[in-house]
């Protein structure tokens, strides 16, 4: 057996990231299963005013909130009398990659700079790698993004090649790999092999570099409307979107404001599945993410993940592709402003939202992303038909089937969401730490863990583990 | 086609045979190589499509795989117009324009 076999790598696992990421996590642990969060952030994060700092040098962040005047009239117009809220979009376009990723990037590159690595390699699908290519690019490190591209048909998704493209005309080594959750292991591999930071999403760097995007909706609106915003919607993936979002609102005194998660409802397909992968019409923002993410988030390539979804999250909505290609076709034709896909998920379920809101509450959109040759709805439903999935108009909540119909509205009314419950999500998270630890019983310390780490008050955590272990 | 030293090219390696890969797959994935394609400079003097070549990536490392093509190209594009999504301004639009009246 070989030094880079499967076996051998992942046996090495724990050293390779404690040597990749510079952090001994262990000393984060507190007893089982619990670990200090808040510590974790604190002591390794950053502060907001120096996250501040260090993006204001490399021109991240500061982007325009910008009022979506024409969807909340159309909203109005769909709505019961008296209803239809404000809804305002935080165009993180505008970032120069052309996501909010670039906030994420930031403070990993500048960490990793400031440690004397010589390189970063992030394992991404997304547009977090064009966001570390160029922050690698800035400051001056080598950049290499390790990416799930192809089928085994050799055939690549549109959206990731377009990505793809993005990291290499920054500068960056891309590495495409085929369907499999073994992109860890080959990355793995590369962090041996070169020594270089590892860029994770998951880390306390990359989750606090998002705390300013919440930190500045909250100061924006109050200085546009005197308000801290009723609703923001985070389109959600692997978690770190909503937790550095809320969490900056949280800082900047936004205590009240609702944090809804979205997602697109990719629910049946499976995500490691090769025959599956291409009959996607979105790389990110699914639930096939988002779902997971949220009731196990220590999936990531990081021993602790630094996101935790079910801390922040007072909703979880889930909209369909046919409604997130139409939003961004109405973002495009009635607000001159062409963005996404992905990134329109909360755009999708913002007017869901806003259509059951009275007319004075304010619904935040809080991304954009960049758009372009294969990521445009033309693109990935030109793509998709090729794919042999049926495209038509009509009624997505009755007629949508991921993986088989991609179903596009007929008009504004049929914009809805599917409400998850998030009671059963936080059931979810104890049933998996059962299952994976084979532990049935928690210390004081462990409920303790659990019940911040759901947002479930102690009483009802001890209730919803004694439901859930006699359901296994 | 051929490439000489110094050329953009693609290269293809299978990292793990189906035998070696992680235990917890579906089936479909189960039974086929976990494949990879990286772009560089080509190191050897000369190859043709299908040699087994260097190549020099844009982070300075040196591998090794098949050669797949020379000047690999872009091949995403906008896509073909959708006559689903043509008459959705349209709509729009008009919705607005009788609220305006």
């Amino acid at each position: 057996m070989n030094n880079y076999s499967y076996q051998k790598i992942m046996e090495r696992k724990n050293e390779i990231i404690k040597k990749s990421v510079g952090i001994d996590y262990e000393k984060f642990r507190t007893g089982g299963i619990a670990f200090d969060y808040e510590k974790m952030m604190q002591e390794v994060g950053y502060s907001i005013e120096e996250v501040r700092k260090i993006q204001d040098e490399v021109s991240v962040g500061r982007t325009p909130l910008v009022e979506l005047k024409n969807i909340t009239r159309l909203v109005r117009k769909i709505s019961k009398p008296g209803k239809g809220a404000r809804i305002f979009l935080k165009d993180e376009a505008c970032n120069p990659s052309g996501s909010f990723k670039d906030r994420r990037a930031s403070l990993s590159v500048f960490h990793a700079k400031k440690n004397g690595y010589e390189g970063v390699i992030a394992a991404t699908s997304g547009n977090y790698g064009a966001a570390v290519a160029s922050q690698a690019a800035k400051r001056f490190l080598k950049c290499i993004i390790v990416q799930e591209t192809f089928d085994s048909q050799g055939i690549g998704q549109p959206e990731i090649l377009e990505k793809g493209r993005a990291c290499e005309a920054y500068g960056a080594e891309v590495i495409q790999l085929s369907v499999g959750p073994e992109l860890f292991y080959y990355s793995l591999v590369l962090l041996e092999q070169t020594g270089y930071f590892n860029a994770s999403l998951y880390t306390p760097f990359a989750i606090a570099g998002i705390e300013t995007l919440g930190y500045e909706i909250a100061e924006q609106m109050w200085e546009k409307e005197g308000k801290f915003p009723d609703v923001v919607v985070v389109t959600h993936a692997g978690g770190g979107n909503i937790t550095g979002t809320a969490r900056g609102l949280i800082k900047a005194g936004a205590k009240n404001t609702e944090i809804v998660a979205a997602s697109v409802d990719l629910r049946g397909l499976h995500m490691a599945s090769d025959s599956d992968f291409n009959r996607k019409s979105f790389t990110t923002g699914h639930t096939g993410f988002g779902v997971p993410f949220a009731v196990f988030p220590d999936r990531s390539d990081v021993p602790i993940n630094a996101a935790r979804p079910l801390r922040y999250m007072d909703r979880y909505v889930l909209v369909t592709q046919g409604e997130v290609f139409y939003v961004t076709e109405m973002l495009a034709q009635l607000e001159g402003m062409q963005r996404g896909p992905a990134g329109n998920t909360s755009l999708a379920a913002a007017i869901a939202i806003a259509k059951e809101l009275e007319e004075d509450k304010i619904v935040v959109v809080q991304e954009t992303e960049y758009t372009g040759a294969g990521k445009l709805p033309s693109a990935q439903l030109t793509f998709a038909r090729k794919m042999g999935i049926e495209i038509k108009r009509g009624d997505p909540l009755k007629e949508d089937k991921p993986g088989e119909r991609i179903v596009i509205p007929e008009n504004p009314s049929q914009i809805e969401f599917i409400e998850l419950n998030l009671f059963d999500l936080k059931k979810s998270y104890i049933k998996e730490i059962m299952k994976r630890n084979n532990k049935y019983k928690f210390s004081e310390v462990e409920i303790k863990f659990i019940s911040e780490d759901i947002r479930l008050p102690i009483s009802e955590t001890i209730e919803l583990i004694k439901i859930t272990k006699e359901e296994i | 086609m051929a490439a000489r030293k110094g050329d953009w090219v693609q290269i293809h390696s299978t990292i793990l045979k189906p035998q070696e890969r992680s235990e917890h797959l579906p089936e479909d994935t189960k039974n086929v190589p976990f494949e990879m394609r990286v772009k560089g400079f080509l190191v050897n003097e000369s190859a043709e499509v299908g040699d087994y070549v260097e190549i020099e990536t844009l982070s300075g490392r040196k591998i090794h795989g098949k050669l797949i093509e020379v000047n690999p190209k872009y091949r995403h594009d906008f896509g073909e117009p959708v006559p689903e999504l043509l008459k959705i301004g349209i709509e729009l639009r008009k919705i607005l324009d009788e609220t305006e009246r």
